[in-house]
């Protein structure tokens, strides 16, 4: 997975909260066996106005999206994850996430950042009246800044190191394979399998 | 593993839900969040290609081919079993049985009797059981907590963690009861009771808490009512939901073809029993409803949580209090077509789907049979019947209900996802109106442009009948 530790860039106000994962990426775009190529199905819907947002030549190169609350309710496609960094964005911040969708972010470099409503309301201020303001996510500092404003944010410990190192999880868990196996030998030997024993 | 040494150690009064986790806790302490074994890997093929080609790439295998299902669901054609005209569509079924045939897994393909939407499949064949973890890359796996068990929704990254590993880190949840006291009144759901308790929390209520759905309401219901409730746990954000295991959870289980037989069932109901919120247990946060209150429920927005009495009104935006609430309300009354003030009961509607893995099981095929027998779908509208599993199918051709939806002019079709989400053909077109029985109100969701209405299946079933929303009261 890609490290992050911070990155400064310009910002997409995107004034909606309850933004579902049928509204980052519809389900139609979900067909593709890859993990990669998604850019074209993210906000599909919103995108075919030609007033949306993402259409106006001033946010089109937005990296940093800043959106109201709840991002990412609804269907656990880490494909939504896919479509915002195949776009381009390297940061969501929102009041909240949805559970699944923030842990697929951070499981593919996909800064999400949680801050409150009226650090978001000034974000959206700034990134309205100009467009060009730069913005800084700093994971290291966990802190967000914009000029002279600077808004902190709590992040848990273990998985700002998993981001910030750009580790892999599955090799993580695999260093406790012991404990792994040491589970499995206890298990009930009644507990359902869809196969017959293969251990 | 029923009696680890977590649960010799830990004398203090647990909740239901703290009782599965220590049980399949692998590692836990220190900085990284606990690692959890995962009984159960339900896989589908949307969500798994992905997976499977970083298990390629890293030269892994599945750990526990024996404790993984595969099902296809989400693309396939419900007007025939064979023929997958999309060809991404039919891409990514044959990449599904391509995977689980290089890596050992066992999938329940078209044309199986088996085959069906993932949350039907896992509990019909007896895999689901009390006490539990489940997993799936899709958010309705908290279905599987109507049996006890800790069951939630995972991200693709997640499916091929469990694929290599079977266990999952996840960060200790909080845990939160929904108590419904007293009896659902005559002609009122477990679809109506969820909709109704996601009206009161909103769809963000539930963040971060497993939670425990109980009280007499919750035991009255049937198997397939438990899984309607748990099924929706989602909607309002919650990591999971479940309901204490009872003697109806375990008289479902018996006799299906994974059910443990024998002693090993005796064994098996004797750990079950032990599966209740211990008294003294404490939660993060309660929400008590009075069931007697309650009455047939549905959706005019679109999130699950904007959602009123079948008896109310639209909702007036400017009657909320909070702001977001408002725009939101707006926006979604702009969305759905609809005039602050109407009362609910004189929206019409072009098409009416019932299925899903919220309501698409036997009992609700039946409900929406047993109102709609001798009646017609009225002019004008469409009723497509969709059931969760080629089993559920089979069991409602031999009960006589395919005739009874066919003579009313309703269309029967095959199992799968469908119209839930629009990812095969079944899908509304821009400004159609539909009443659903599935999960998710969402823009666009049953197709660009489509207006959805949740309902439960009584209400779905009579709405075919006069063409607006109601209830079987009403005709």
């Amino acid at each position: 997975m890609d490290k992050f530790t911070t990155h400064t860039g310009r910002v997409a106000p995107l004034r909606r909260s309850n933004v579902d994962t049928d509204q980052i990426i519809p389900a139609v775009y979900l067909k593709r066996v890859t993990k990669t190529g998604f850019e074209d199905g993210l906000f599909a819907e919103w995108r075919e106005d030609e007033q949306f947002l993402l259409n106006q030549e001033a946010y089109k190169h937005a990296t940093i999206l800043v959106t109201g609350t709840e991002f990412g309710t609804g269907s656990s496609r880490e494909h939504a994850v896919w479509a915002l960094k195949d776009y381009g964005f390297k940061a969501v911040v929102a009041p909240r996430f949805g559970d699944i969708f923030r842990g697929n972010s951070l499981k593919n470099g996909l800064l999400t950042v949680e801050l409150p409503e009226a650090a978001v309301e000034e974000l959206w201020a700034l990134a309205e009246a100009n467009p060009d303001t730069e913005v800084t996510v700093d994971l290291v500092a966990c802190e967000v800044r914009a000029g002279d404003r600077a808004w902190g944010f709590e992040f848990d410990e273990f998985l700002r190191w998993r981001m910030m190192e750009g580790l892999d999880d599955v090799a993580l868990t695999l260093r406790d394979e012991d404990k792994i196996a040491a589970y499995e030998s206890n298990r009930d030997a009644w507990r359902p399998r869809t196969l017959p024993a293969q251990v | 593993m029923s009696r680890t040494p977590h649960e010799a150690e830990e004398m203090r009064p647990r909740t239901l839900a703290e009782k599965v986790w220590d049980a399949h806790v692998v590692r836990t302490g220190g900085a990284q969040p606990d690692l959890l074994y995962i009984d159960l890997h339900l896989l589908h093929e949307v969500t798994s290609p992905q997976a499977f080609d970083g298990l390629r790439q890293a030269g892994r295998k599945v750990r526990r081919t024996d404790l993984t299902i595969a099902t296809e669901d989400h693309n396939t054609p419900t007007d025939n079993l064979f023929t997958i005209a999309d060809p991404t569509s039919r891409k990514q079924i044959e990449t599904l049985r391509a995977n689980c045939e290089e890596f050992g897994v066992r999938i329940h393909s078209l044309g199986d009797d088996n085959q069906g939407v993932v949350h039907v499949v896992g509990p019909q064949l007896g895999l689901t059981q009390p006490g539990m973890t489940v997993v799936c890359g899709d958010s309705h796996t908290s279905t599987h907590g109507a049996f006890g068990s800790i069951a939630f929704g995972i991200g693709t990254s997640e499916v091929e963690h469990v694929l290599a590993t079977q266990t999952l880190p996840q960060a200790k949840p909080k845990y939160m009861a929904v108590t419904v006291n007293g009896s659902l009144p005559e002609g009122v759901s477990a679809k109506d009771l969820i909709l109704k308790i996601i009206s009161i929390t909103g769809t963000g209520g539930g963040k971060g808490h497993i939670v425990e759905y109980r009280g007499q309401a919750i035991e009255e219901l049937s198997m397939e009512g438990r899984m309607t409730v748990c099924n929706m746990s989602i909607e309002w954000g919650a990591k999971a939901g479940l309901i204490a295991p009872d003697e109806r959870t375990f008289a479902y289980v018996q006799g299906r073809p994974h059910a443990p037989q024998g002693e090993d069932w005796d064994a098996a109901v004797e750990y079950w029993r032990t599966l209740k919120t211990d008294e003294g247990a404490v939660f993060d946060k309660e929400i008590v409803i009075d069931a007697a209150s309650l009455s047939p429920f549905v959706t005019w927005g679109t999130n699950p949580g904007q959602g009123v009495e079948l008896s109310g009104n639209v909702p007036d935006p400017n009657d909320f209090d909070d702001p977001i609430q408002r725009t939101t309300a707006a926006s979604a009354l702009e969305y759905m077509g609809l005039e602050a003030g109407t009362p609910m009961r004189e929206v019409p509607v072009d098409v009416v789907f019932l299925g899903s893995c919220t309501n698409g099981r036997i009992e609700d095929l039946r409900t929406a049979a047993e109102v709609i027998k001798g009646r017609r779908v009225a002019e004008g509208v469409t009723m497509m019947v969709v059931p969760g599993s080629a089993k559920v199918r089979e069991q409602a051709m031999a009960e006589g209900l395919d005739q009874v939806f066919t003579e009313a002019g309703a269309d029967w079709r095959f199992a799968g996802c469908s119209m839930c989400l629009g990812m095969n053909p079944d899908q509304l077109t821009p400004g159609q109106r539909a009443a659903s029985t599935s999960n998710r109100n969402f823009e666009g969701r049953q197709g660009k442009g489509g207006r959805t209405h949740l309902v439960s299946p009584a209400v779905a079933a009579a709405t075919a009948v006069t063409g607006r929303l109601a209830s079987p009261a009403d005709l």
